[in-house]
């Protein structure tokens, strides 16, 4: 059943959300105001409260959450987001804090920012935690403007290019430009893991830093880590991680022990601050000493009993958000590592490492697979052996929909052909492990005896395959 | 708790994946980088615990749901209907991500559609994106949009606008473009200034509507300066007010963003907020962000799917128009809930009560003796007076009353010192304001 947008729910004349009676003298606003500066009025919908509800009821009941099912998005950590989470951030004393009340009155908020920095700092092993960035790419972009700033003060030049693995999220390329770099790709060796010798090559006294994710978007550690932390370093540049996959190794390992000078968070994922079909996420900044000063402003600092706001940066990036960043997020994130506690951590990487390569052995018969071997929270398999039939990766996908799962990222990482990256994260039961695996399994008997019921899935939902053609030929952005 | 498998079936995953221990799992990790132990950090904490413990905590944080709220500058108290947090908590759309596989997120998409068409409405502009982080990271991507446009590299930003958006579009531009700021003249934007430094490098002229302080701006006359110059004219515009006053565009914007917080969104200490951006149609292959089109499926049954897709960074990386990639669906979720309740209508009505209460609010302030409207500008929300004393002490006395009190400019701009800024949303009753305008005027008799 389709459901008619907001605007075909709409009727000429009806009134709209009732405000209480206006109690100050009612002098119409064409006095107040130039009767030139009043509109006609806009092209908003006329619908009661109750259309809204039934309407918007109905269009996420054609949503699919991590509350319905298995979402295996690969290095999106679709994992469980427990309810308190909602109900602390929910409260009048974080929901309804203005952002430039004094810090005197916000200073439980205050603290909150800082003891979550102090967890993150444990957690990654890092020195300073900005918590103003708004999601990770942000991120990505103040951390590399850091960068930048470090090595103007250090030797007054910025250097001129970052190094980026074939491997790598499309984000770090995007960033990288962004704070005013050019972009060289380090090749992936036949292991899957960064090609050392090239990375020998590239790197050199131009280079202003590796961005790095670990593990990899192949699942995979960098083994070699240590040593490329020392190659890098050796040149005078920095070692950026995208902490994408972080959740990986919580309790497991620390990014800063490996030698990574500048981490981003991205708390929606490892820390369970729900995704809200496609955002809000927030993506706190890590860095060693040595990069503090160039931090965004404002940052939260303790004085004695007290929390307040440092303004005075004189060496910082600046601002990147209109406030304090997703500081809602902050709440979620918070409230997520207290109740996991130290145990509870350690229990995420294992139980999400532990999750993947039970998929990835299940599927190994029955898909090719292209880095074999034991990985951390993710695994890639490919389905170039089905394209003889007409099948590609992204029909796997959509027949995966039909067996009500949502489905693998799909197409990446870019150095597998016909990739399908499955993170099941550390929170999903057996069973779904299970009823997922034997529906890939089924999906890959149906590309070989009857591939047309795969490339013309899904055939169970309320539509059929979408024209993505169409819908950029011939754009329609609007009602 | 939250994790599901038992021990005994982590040992049966073990022993099907083929090790014997989960150690045989981590054989790339260097023994060197391994945590030793458990981390250090506290023990697990029961729900029951935990929410004694962060209710204390908030608690400790005076905020907007039992005291009188009249501190705006870019983050306001507006009423949010019970439908908004209602439908959008629905764990459908607050569990899900970004909605790569459009036949199982035909809600969620159809939910951005509606969000685009409500904000082309309220700007009236051709598109609109899916939403951006917040309103000054909106005014960053314009300024990039423009120079993409433009091919030029310079940004022409009035004084006028909130000065963390100024922050926020110098952090940006730091290796990329150049920024020249014109202090405003009097609280509006200074059109002479402008006029001296708009040249053929300009990108765009960027302008706040109503601006930082409040007032309303002559619009079309610095857009017209932009136009001379083929320059594109940037407008951050609140969308509370965009219910009432002419949309930027029918003055020239070539690009309305702005911050959507105030749509159905609580001040939540500065986030999650949302930006959206608009402009013309003409410009929709160079602007940042997710867009959602119309379109069928095979059997010519309506759908909605992700769009121009190749703009983006996981497909065109280092050339793609943003790096934005996880944006604020959620919030711009609540924007369009928000939106529909309110309709054509509530939203109008929204609008003048503030337009009326703020009047009252600046006419009762302006006749205590020692205080007086610091520029002679229309307002809409939100107004500036000029004190015989210091914002801060009288802040102090309101808060004692229950009233979180106005912004103290002179914390921005030294030469506004003794300046408050006072927002007045609908929310506020005249009994809040009348204890405003006693307190503020017990103050200033004791000064």
């Amino acid at each position: 059943m389709i459901e008619p947008t907001i605007f075909e729910l709409s009727s000429e004349g009806r009134p709209g959300y009732p405000l209480p009676p206006l109690d100050v003298p009612d002098t119409p606003v064409e006095q107040l105001l130039s009767p030139d500066v009043i509109r006609t009025p806009p092209h908003l919908p006329e619908v009661s409260e109750f259309q809204v509800v039934r309407h918007f009821t109905r269009l996420s009941q054609t949503t699919f959450g991590i509350d319905q099912g298995f979402y295996p998005l690969g290095s999106c950590t679709m994992k469980y987001n427990p309810k308190l989470n909602e109900e602390i951030a929910n409260l009048p004393g974080f929901a309804d804090l203005h952002p430039l009340q004094s810090p005197e009155h916000s200073q439980g908020v205050l603290q909150l920012i800082y003891d979550l920095e102090e967890l993150l700092k444990e957690i990654a092993g890092l020195d300073r935690i900005s918590l103003q960035p708004t999601a990770g790419a942000q991120a990505e972009f103040a951390g590399m403007l850091m960068v930048r700033a470090y090595h103007q003060q250090q030797s007054g030049t910025a250097r001129t290019k970052v190094l980026i693995p074939d491997s790598a999220h499309g984000t770090n390329p995007a960033s990288a430009i962004l704070a005013g770099y050019k972009i060289e790709v380090v090749k992936s060796g036949p292991d899957g893991l960064v090609d050392v010798e090239d990375l020998k090559q590239l790197v050199d006294t131009d280079c202003a830093a590796l961005m790095l994710t670990n593990p990899n978007t192949l699942g995979l550690f960098e083994r070699e880590i240590v040593n490329i932390a020392e190659i890098v370093h050796a040149a005078g540049a920095q070692l950026y991680l995208d902490g994408a996959n972080l959740n990986a190794l919580v309790g497991m390992a620390k990014p800063g022990d490996m030698g990574f000078d500048v981490v981003h968070f991205n708390l929606h994922k490892t820390f369970s601050t729900p995704h809200g079909g496609g955002g809000p996420g927030a993506g706190g900044l890590g860095v060693k000493a040595h990069l503090e000063p160039y931090l965004p402003a404002p940052m939260v600092e303790r004085q004695g009993d007290r929390y307040i706001l440092d303004q005075d940066r004189p060496q910082s990036i600046g601002r990147v958000a209109t406030f304090f960043g997703n500081v809602g997020m902050l709440v979620r994130a918070f409230t997520y590592i207290s109740r996991l506690g130290h145990t509870g951590l350690q229990a995420v990487s294992r139980l999400a490492i532990v999750n993947a390569n039970y998929i990835r052995k299940r599927l190994e018969n029955h898909y090719h697979i292209p880095y074999n071997r034991p990985c951390l929270h993710e695994c890639v398999v490919s389905a170039k052996d089905f394209t003889s039939n007409g099948i590609h990766a992204w029909d796997i996908a959509k027949r995966l929909l039909d067996y009500e799962f949502y489905a693998p990222t799909v197409n990446f990482p870019l150095i597998v052909e016909e990739a399908l990256m499955i993170e099941p994260t550390e929170t999903e039961p057996k069973a779904s492990l299970d009823a997922f695996c034997d529906a890939m399994i089924a999906i890959a008997n149906e590309a070989t005896t009857n591939p047309d019921l795969v490339k013309n899935a899904p055939h169970t939902l309320a539509v059929s395959r979408i024209d993505e053609v169409t819908a950029a030929r011939q754009l329609d952005l609007r009602e | 708790m939250f994790h599901s498998i038992t021990p005994h079936e982590e040992q049966d995953m073990l022993k099907t994946i083929g090790v014997s221990s989960f150690e045989d799992l981590l054989g790339d990790v260097p023994s060197a980088v391994r945590v030793k132990g458990l981390l250090n950090v506290p023990p697990p904490q029961s729900e029951l615990e935990l929410r004694r413990r962060l209710k204390t905590l908030a608690d400790r944080n005076i905020n907007a749901d039992t005291a009188a709220c009249f501190l705006g500058a870019g983050a306001y108290d507006h009423s949010i209907p019970s439908v908004v947090p209602a439908l959008a908590s629905r764990s459908e759309f607050a569990t899900s991500y970004t909605p790569y596989q459009a036949e199982r997120s035909q809600g969620l998409l159809q939910t951005i559609y509606e969000f685009q068409s409500m904000i082309c409405g309220l700007t009236g502009h051709e598109v609109a994106n899916a939403s951006l982080y917040d309103g000054a990271s909106a005014l960053a991507e314009a300024a990039l949009t423009a120079m993409r446009i433009t091919k030029r590299d310079q940004i022409v930003v009035s004084g006028t606008i909130h000065p963390h958006y100024r922050s926020v579009l110098n952090t940006y531009l730091t290796s990329v473009g150049k920024i020249v700021e014109i202090p405003h003249a009097n609280g509006v934007t200074n059109l002479e200034g402008l006029k001296g430094v708009i040249d053929e490098s300009t990108a765009a002229v960027m302008l706040q509507y109503p601006n930082f302080y409040g007032c309303l701006e002559d619009l079309s006359a610095a857009f017209q300066l932009a136009h001379e110059h083929q320059s594109l004219a940037v407008v951050s515009a609140d969308p509370i007010a965009l219910g009432l006053l002419k949309p930027p565009s029918e003055s020239g914007a070539d690009i309305t963003i702005g911050e959507g917080q105030g749509l159905g969104n609580p001040l939540s200490y500065g986030g999650p907020y949302v930006g959206f951006f608009a402009t013309r149609k003409e410009y929709v292959r160079q602007i940042p962000g997710r867009l959602v089109g119309r379109t069928v499926d095979t059997q010519g049954r309506r759908g909605f799917c992700l769009t121009l897709q190749t703009r983006e960074q996981h497909i065109r990386r280092d050339r793609a128009t943003s790096n934005i990639c996880t944006n604020q669906a959620l919030i711009a979720l609540r924007t369009t809930i928000y939106l529909a309740v309110m309709g054509k209508h509530g939203l109008r009505a929204v609008a003048e009560q503030c337009v009326k209460k703020a009047h009252y609010a600046h006419q009762q302030l302006c006749a205590i003796p020692g205080v007086a409207p610091a520029f002679p500008h229309a307002f809409f929300k939100e107004f500036v007076v000029k004190l015989p004393c210091s914002p801060a002490i009288i802040n102090e006395q309101l808060t004692r009353v229950g009233i979180i009190g106005g912004l103290d400019l002179g914390t921005y701009d030294s030469s506004l010192t003794n300046h408050m800024m006072i927002s007045v949303t609908e929310k506020r009753t005249r009994d809040d304001i009348d204890l405003l305008v006693d307190t503020i005027a017990g103050c200033v008799k004791n000064a």
